[in-house]
């Protein structure tokens, strides 16, 4: 049952002739239809057109048939809103109407998403106050009015050295009532960029979208430039960018875990996970010369080989690693009072996780059962699989026992790749990518899913490229977690999500 | 003379010794190397050297905060002996002064940032308030049975009376008063369990954020006020807990610098191996010390 919308698999390429255009009331009545079986929005985006905007929206089934499916319409002026009936597409709406001025009627709280300029000409919703264009969270926030109840703005300038990002709690006394963040800080024009692509900028701009996921981000953009142009990386190839993308996602979970620790005041596994991070950070060095993989990938495979002496001394570090980093986390769960801070502290309910399309880690912590290695296999993992894990609690000790977990499963895959790395080459000529195409790459990066769509013109150039990291799903999830918790409980919750700022605000 | 004189000069000098030994201990149990056991000196040298910037909506409150809390601070270190050597000063009643002294210097420095007008700064004195409350009737009680044990209202007689004859016959009620002292200690020096110095979110913080805004001799003042806090109330702990003496002065002297450096690595090794509290948490904790507290006096009074 594909409610007539192309369907496809992960790291497709497909003729945009092939992409059926609705009639717009059918076009919303079937996304409704959709969600209500159980899909989830992936990528819900519009490319500005003459009369108005095209939407695209790309879906995923639900269950292990690994089917995705696309489905457009053309709309001039305004479009009804689906925000309130299914609360995924909100921020999806939000950030149509400013990148395509046109209106979704009826949406509950229509607000600039970046305050970014829109794609085509023409005066946004949210009229100019002054000539330098929309202020980053300048504009009205959610109010709780009544006696006793207090507002907190933080950031976006924080004490700590983190992105911007602005938060405003409406509290009563030391609950908060509501939570509303505002982005945009950090708005660089990215999708505005790669129009015109692919040029030999593409892949740095693609290497920086959000500077911790450097590889996970450059993997699907590898993947829709070798379908577009009908490459195949080879498996070796395949193997190093799954090592790779497990090594990051390593490095970050151990990363968080710390950071947990240090928010609840617990010094040693603080510390310790501080220095292990940087451990694994360093065997993604040794495959590139970069910490954070920048450079490693590239379209047609990696740009540098592993050889046997490399692996071996990978695998011996990963050993080390292991050891050690089951010592600094265990002391986490043997410590009462740690524990004690960790549970019950930020639910987020498996329906509300559901309902706004929670992914990553922190939907897998909230009992949904998604993970796009699983779901939709791209790469290394058409071969081999992961395990996915998922949490009960749904509160901050879930999402930090899902990432415990994921980093057990995550050193296991590494050992076996490592191990056995198929021989041959590592890279292939790439070819030009071919005119009028649609491709879309899904890859599972250390905070989720993140979603690329290519749309080629008849060049062979980008007309749109949309990105989605998995903070934009995730952001309000955090905003949700916070209701009715103790406002000293937010820098914990924050924590647990870890969202990236730059990943939302592109 | 000469004992009134060490007393001054240590209580000028020594407070910021204990924040280093913390933060030593702190780093080993951490793996660190940790910085060096000098670096609140310097920390509070360079705040001194540095300009000051002030908020325009604040008045003459914001700069009296700090100067408020240091001068209540450093009258409460003149009252209270330290180790077997009575205070310089002291009269009958001086444990009502000590115990205000410190209140004095809150109420200022909540002032203080209340007149900020800023939103975090609210939100921590408000907790401020809500737990110094809890924690005032835990040190009334200690003064109560420490006046019941020695038979005097002064600070001097009443604590150096402490001795290990003492603990054989009241032990249970001194136990008592160390198990709620220690937490009444850490709560007030906004230690972990209850606060934590060093974090750098705002949201989380007690003490810390309300002297966000006080900016570099203010900050350094600050600084230092809160350690001889910590070193003025960590000599009242240590007489009740380490009762040496020797009846030399000046090995006397040696002991008290010895247990208050223990003191220091205890605390260092509590911040080690412990998380902070929920916020919610923390005045159940307060609540059991009140409660130590009072079983002590209830022991020494039936």
């Amino acid at each position: 049952m594909s409610y007539g919308m192309k369907t496809l698999y992960n790291g497709s390429a497909f003729l945009r002739s092939d992409i059926p255009v609705f009639g717009n009331a059918d076009f919303f009545q079937m996304l409704l239809d959709s969600i209500n079986a159980g899909w989830r929005a992936c990528s819900y985006f519009g490319v500005p057109s003459s009369k108005g905007a095209t939407l695209y929206c790309l879906m995923s089934a639900r269950g292990g048939s690994g089917t995705l499916g696309i489905a457009s319409t053309e709309v001039c002026g305004s479009f009804p809103s689906l925000a309130l009936r299914a609360p995924q597409f909100e921020m999806f709406e939000r950030e149509i109407a400013e990148q395509c001025l046109i209106r979704p009627d009826g949406h509950p709280w229509l607000k600039p998403v970046r305050y970014q300029k829109p794609l085509c000409e023409g005066d946004g919703f949210w009229s100019e106050t002054d000539g330098h264009g929309l202020i980053p969270g300048v504009t009205e926030f959610y109010k709780v009015d009544g006696d006793e109840v207090h507002e907190v703005a933080v950031g976006p300038v924080h004490a700590g050295i983190i992105e911007p990002g602005h938060f405003r709690f409406q509290c009563h006394g030391e609950e908060v009532f509501h939570l509303e963040i505002a982005h945009g800080f950090q708005h660089r024009g990215i999708e505005r960029t790669v129009a015109g692509s692919p040029n030999p900028r593409t892949i740095h701009i693609m290497e920086t979208i959000a500077g911790d996921t450097t590889i996970g981000h450059t993997q699907a953009y590898c993947i829709n430039v070798e379908s577009l142009a009908g490459v195949f990386a080879s498996p070796r190839a395949e193997t190093l960018r799954g090592v790779a993308l497990e090594l990051e996602r390593l490095a970050n979970h151990i990363g968080d875990l710390g950071a947990i620790s240090g928010d609840v005041g617990y010094l040693p596994t603080a510390s310790f996970c501080g220095r292990i991070r940087g451990d694994f950070l360093n065997m993604t060095a040794l495959l590139c010369g970069s910490r954070f993989g920048r450079g490693l990938l590239r379209p047609g495979g990696v740009s540098f080989d592993c050889d046997a002496a490399t692996a071996e001394e990978i695998l011996k570090r990963l050993q080390a690693g292991r050891v050690e980093i089951k010592q600094a986390v265990e002391l986490l769960w043997n410590s009462p009072s740690v524990m004690a801070r960790l549970e019950d502290v930020g639910t987020l309910s498996e329906a509300d996780a559901r309902e706004i399309g929670l992914v990553g880690p922190a939907a897998r912590a909230s009992r949904l059962n998604r993970d796009v290695r699983r779901d939709h296999p791209f790469g290394i993992f058409r071969m081999t699989q992961i395990p996915v894990i998922t949490g009960n609690s749904c509160d901050v000790y879930s999402r930090s026992m899902v990432r415990w977990l994921e980093i057990q499963r995550s050193l296991d895959f590494l050992d076996e790749q490592l191990r056995h790395l198929p021989r041959g080459a590592y890279r292939t000529e790439m070819k030009q990518i071919l005119p009028d195409r649609c491709a879309v790459a899904l890859t599972e990066g250390w905070r989720g899913e993140i979603c690329h769509v290519a749309l080629t013109d008849s060049e062979g150039k980008f007309e749109r490229y949309k990105i989605v990291d998995p903070s934009f799903h995730n952001w309000s999830g955090l905003a949700l977690a916070l209701r009715n918790q103790q406002i000293s409980d937010f820098p914990l919750c924050n924590k647990s999500f870890n969202l990236s700022y730059c990943g939302f605000d592109l | 003379m000469t004992n009134s004189i060490i007393h001054i000069f240590l209580a000028i000098l020594m407070p910021p010794l204990l924040i280093g030994v913390i933060g030593k201990t702190k780093a080993l149990f951490a793996g660190r190397t940790g910085a060096p056991f000098l670096q609140p000196y310097y920390d509070i040298i360079r705040l001194l050297h540095k300009g000051s910037v002030f908020s325009s909506t604040t008045t003459w409150i914001f700069r009296a905060g700090p100067i408020v809390a240091l001068a209540s601070t450093s009258i409460a270190a003149l009252l209270i002996p330290f180790g077997a050597h009575p205070s310089p000063i002291s009269f009958q009643g001086d444990m009502i002064l000590y115990a205000y002294l410190f209140a004095l210097g809150r109420f200022f420095t909540m002032a203080a940032a209340l007149d900020t007008g800023s939103s975090f700064e609210g939100m921590g004195s408000a907790r401020e308030a809500a737990y110094s409350c809890l924690a005032e009737p835990t040190l009334f009680f200690a003064l109560i049975t420490l006046s019941r044990l020695s038979g005097s209202y002064s600070l001097s007689p009443m604590l150096i009376n402490i001795s290990f004859g003492i603990w054989l016959n009241a032990g249970a009620a001194l136990l008592m008063l160390v198990g709620g002292m220690f937490i009444v200690l850490l709560a007030e020096n906004c230690r972990i369990p209850f606060d934590d110095p060093n974090t750098h979110l705002e949201l989380t913080m007690i003490h810390e954020v309300m002297v966000l805004d006080h900016s570099g001799p203010a900050l350094g003042i600050i600084h230092y006020a809160a350690s001889l806090k910590l070193f003025v109330l960590g000599a009242f702990f240590v007489h009740i807990a380490l009762p040496y003496a020797t009846g030399n002065p000046y090995l006397d002297w040696g002991l008290f610098i010895i247990s208050m450096l223990e003191l220091a690595v205890v605390i260092g090794v509590v911040e080690s191996v412990m998380a902070r509290l929920r916020l919610i948490r923390v005045p159940q904790l307060l609540v059991a010390a009140t409660i130590l507290a009072a079983f002590s006096t209830l022991l020494v009074i039936r």
